[in-house]
C-alpha cells in the first residue's frame, strides 16, 4: 500500500471537470485507489465520490493506492493534483 | 455518406407529386403535353405581366410562369386586339411551363400557341398567392441540398435521433428496442437527409416502397408497420441529435460529465452528437432514451451537467470560505 499527501492547488477546487480527470486517470490502473479527506475515504475511480469530498482550494488529501501498480498509480494521481488540472492556480 | 446523383425534375414530376391536403397543388395539364418533359431548373416563380406587355429585358424565362387574374385579363385584351406578337415571343423561350391559377382558362389561340411551341399549360384551382406559397415550399424542398446516410432515424420523446455506427454494432437492434418501448421508426439503413431553410435537417426513408422495414440479423426483413402498428412509424422527422454507437475502446476517453458538447456536420448544419460506447451489458436503448430527454431539457434551457457543476463550484466556494473563517486547514 502506498500513501501520498497532496494539497489542492487550483483555485476552483475539485469540481466536475477535475474529478472526471482524476477518475479517468485512476481507471487506467488496476490498483484500488482511494482519496481521503478529513477521515472520509472514497474510491478515486468514481466521479461522484470525488465530488462528494468537497475538496476546496488548499484542502489536504491523502492518496492511497493498493495493488500491483500502486506506486505508479499514486504518483500519477499526485502529479495530476500538483499540475492544478490545467486550471488557474491559487 | 453516399453522394446523390442529380436527376432533372420535370414538369411532369411536379404535376405527379403526391402531396397532402394543405400542401396539394391540384395541378392539371390542359394543353401542350409534349412539354411535360421539360425540366424545372430553379425553385422560383415569375409573373409574366411585364413580358406580355412586351418588356422582355431580364425576363426570368427559366422559372415557372404563373398567370393570375391580371395576366389573364391582359391576355383577353391582347386577344381582342388581335395582337399575337408578345405571346409568340413568350413561347419562343424554353419556359418550363405556364400555370393558370383560380381555374382560369386561357383562350383557344393561347392554347394553340402553347401546343405549337410544345410548352405545357397547367391549371390549378388555388388562387395565385396560395399557389405561390405552396409551390415555393414544395420546390425549395425538392431543390434542397441532400445526402444519404447509413444509419437509423428514430423519434424518441419527440426528438429526432439519428443512430450511426459501423455495421453490426447494433443500430437496428437498438431501434427495435426503442420501437418496442413506444417510440417511432422513421427510416432504417438508408436515411435521406435534406437541408431545409439552410438550418433544418429533415430525414426520411430513401424509398417509400421499402420504408419502415428493418433487417434484423437472425430474423430477416420485418415490417414495422404491420408488427407494431401505425403508431410506431413516422414518415419524416427533423434530425436533432446524432448518436454514434461504437465498440467499447478501452483506450478512448468517453465523456463522463457531459459538459463538452460534440457536434457533427451534416450538409453544413451542426448537430449535437453523442459517442456511445457499446459493450455487453450496456442497455443502449435506455441510454438513447435518456439522451433524448436530456436534449429536451437542454432545449428548455436546463443543462444538467452545467447546472450540476455550477452548484458544486458554489458549494466548494462556501466550504472554502468556511474553512478560512475557522482558519482550520484540516477542514
Amino acid at each position: 500500500m502506498v500513501e501520498l499527501d497532496t494539497t489542492i492547488k487550483n483555485r476552483a477546487g475539485i469540481h466536475a471537470r477535475p474529478s472526471a480527470m482524476i477518475a479517468q486517470t485512476a481507471v487506467k490502473f488496476t490498483s484500488r485507489i482511494f482519496l481521503e479527506k478529513a477521515g472520509n475515504r472514497i474510491n478515486a475511480k468514481s466521479i461522484m465520490g470525488i465530488i462528494t469530498l468537497a475538496a476546496s482550494y488548499g484542502s489536504k488529501l491523502k492518496i492511497i493506492a493498493e495493488g500491483v501498480d500502486e506506486q505508479a498509480a499514486a504518483e500519477t494521481i499526485k502529479a495530476l493534483f500538483d499540475s492544478g488540472f490545467n486550471e488557474e492556480l491559487g | 455518406m453516399i453522394g446523390n446523383e442529380p436527376k432533372a425534375f420535370s414538369v411532369l414530376d411536379l404535376v405527379d407529386l403526391d402531396l397532402k391536403e394543405q400542401n396539394a397543388l391540384s395541378l392539371k395539364c390542359i394543353a401542350g403535353r409534349a412539354g411535360l418533359g421539360r425540366p424545372i431548373t430553379v425553385p422560383d416563380l415569375n409573373r409574366p405581366g411585364l413580358a406580355l406587355a412586351g418588356f422582355y429585358e431580364s425576363f426570368a424565362w427559366n422559372r415557372l410562369q404563373v398567370f393570375g387574374r391580371g395576366e389573364c385579363a391582359y391576355l383577353v385584351k391582347l386577344d381582342a386586339e388581335g395582337s399575337r406578337q408578345s405571346v409568340e415571343t413568350l413561347f419562343s423561350y424554353q419556359i418550363p411551363c405556364c400555370i393558370f391559377t383560380n381555374s382560369l382558362l386561357p383562350s383557344e389561340s393561347f392554347l394553340a400557341a402553347a401546343e405549337a411551341a410544345g410548352c405545357a399549360i397547367l391549371t390549378t384551382s388555388l388562387n395565385s398567392s396560395e399557389f405561390s406559397g405552396r409551390v415555393i415550399r414544395v420546390l425549395s424542398d425538392i431543390f434542397a441540398p441532400k445526402t444519404t446516410v447509413h444509419g437509423v432515424l428514430v423519434e424518441v420523446f419527440g426528438i429526432g435521433i439519428l443512430l450511426v455506427g459501423d455495421s453490426g454494432v447494433g443500430k437496428s437492434e437498438t431501434a427495435l428496442e426503442l420501437i418496442e418501448r413506444g417510440h417511432r421508426l422513421v427510416a432504417d439503413d438508408v436515411v435521406e437527409i435534406r437541408c431545409v431553410n439552410g438550418s433544418i435537417l429533415m430525414g426520411q426513408g430513401a424509398n417509400k416502397v421499402i420504408g419502415h422495414h428493418m433487417e434484423i440479423r437472425g430474423l430477416g426483413i420485418i415490417n414495422i408497420t404491420h408488427l407494431f402498428g401505425v403508431g410506431a412509424i413516422r414518415d419524416k422527422k427533423q434530425i436533432q441529435l446524432v448518436c454514434q454507437l461504437e465498440d467499447w475502446n478501452p483506450d478512448k476517453v468517453y465523456d463522463r460529465i457531459g459538459m463538452d458538447e460534440l457536434t457533427t456536420n451534416i450538409l453544413d448544419v451542426k448537430v449535437p452528437k453523442l459517442e456511445i460506447p457499446v459493450k455487453p451489458g450496456r442497455n443502449i436503448p435506455i441510454i438513447v432514451e435518456t439522451a433524448a430527454m436530456n436534449e429536451r431539457l437542454k432545449k428548455m434551457g436546463y443543462h444538467s451537467a452545467k447546472e450540476f457543476n455550477q452548484n458544486i463550484m458554489r458549494w466548494l466556494e462556501s466550504e472554502n470560505a468556511r474553512a478560512l473563517y475557522f482558519s482550520r486547514d484540516d477542514y
